[in-house]
């Protein structure tokens, strides 16, 4: 069964997708490993204004990608780690499948394409 | 076959890897196109892929299943993106019941280049990864507005504009 969805039944998977789109929000994820910078320094770090890195900063949250901490004056931004660290684990799985499939397509090209080269 | 780079993304939920083969293009483009020699490489040893439908043109679909060492059979399908022989295929793969598509499993898209020089022909393969949460959706073969979406939004993360 395939369930349509409206506009307005936006999954994680969409949020996600389009917070990672752009460049500026992927740097983002970056440098707030550490979740030791704010909103305000991340931004100097930016040509843009700091409502716009705000901006960028609201769309990760909202997609469960960072999280914002109040520290005294200072809203702190923490990427999720645990989504980060999924990802990776995910990878190595997939590169360890791609390796094989590499492998095998080697295989078959040896037999299929004998005495054949570019 | 020679692997020549490996490049793991967590952030962009990317993977990409590049071989080079001492073929040309077009043979390698075959193992493809040709869902006899596909079968030969895309399943593990221990859980050999049949593909039952194999349209490889843009909108097509492909279905296969693998039989795992107790006789279980594993149902996906690839949705195709695009095709351009013999040098470039992107297509979305996700898991199905049977040959029903699931709407709670988690879907890869994927790009295959192929690029052919004097000396050698050179595969670049980049996934990205949809990430899914409990009880969420994520956008099955037949949901053409969120295929649509996130065709769009792979283009951004693997740099293509």
């Amino acid at each position: 069964m395939v369930v349509r969805r409206t506009a307005a039944q936006e999954t994680r998977a969409d949020r996600v997708f389009r917070a990672l789109a752009d460049r500026t929000r992927r740097d983002v994820i970056r440098r707030a490993m550490n979740g030791t910078l704010s909103v305000s320094e991340l931004a100097r770090t930016y040509p843009m204004s700091t409502t716009a890195v705000q901006k960028h900063v609201a769309v990760l949250e909202k997609a469960g990608l960072v999280r914002l901490k109040r520290h005294g004056r200072e809203l702190l931004v923490q990427t999720e780690i645990d989504a980060v660290a999924k990802a990776q684990a995910l990878l190595v799985e997939f590169e360890r499948l791609w390796r094989g499939r590499l492998e095998r397509i080697g295989d078959v090209l040896a037999e299929t394409g004998e005495g054949v080269r570019p | 076959m020679t692997v020549t780079s490996v490049h793991r993304d967590p952030v962009a939920r990317t993977l990409t890897i590049v071989a080079t083969f001492d073929r040309p293009a077009a043979l390698v483009w075959q193992v493809w196109a040709d869902p006899r020699q596909l079968e030969r490489w895309w399943g593990p040893p221990t859980y050999p892929a049949t593909f039952v439908d194999h349209d490889l043109t843009a909108g097509g679909r492909v279905t296969y299943y693998m039989t795992g060492p107790g006789g279980e059979k594993l149902h996906a399908w690839w949705r195709i993106v695009s095709v351009d022989p013999p040098s470039s295929l992107r297509f979305e793969e996700g898991s199905a019941d049977d040959s029903t598509p699931t709407d709670d499993a988690p879907t890869t898209f994927i790009e295959v280049r192929i690029i052919e020089t004097p000396e050698e022909t050179t595969m670049t393969i980049t996934c990205l990864f949809a990430p899914v949460a409990d009880g969420e959706q994520v956008p099955g073969p037949d949901t053409e507005k969120g295929m649509r979406l996130a065709v769009g939004q792979i283009d951004a993360v693997l740099g293509h504009r």
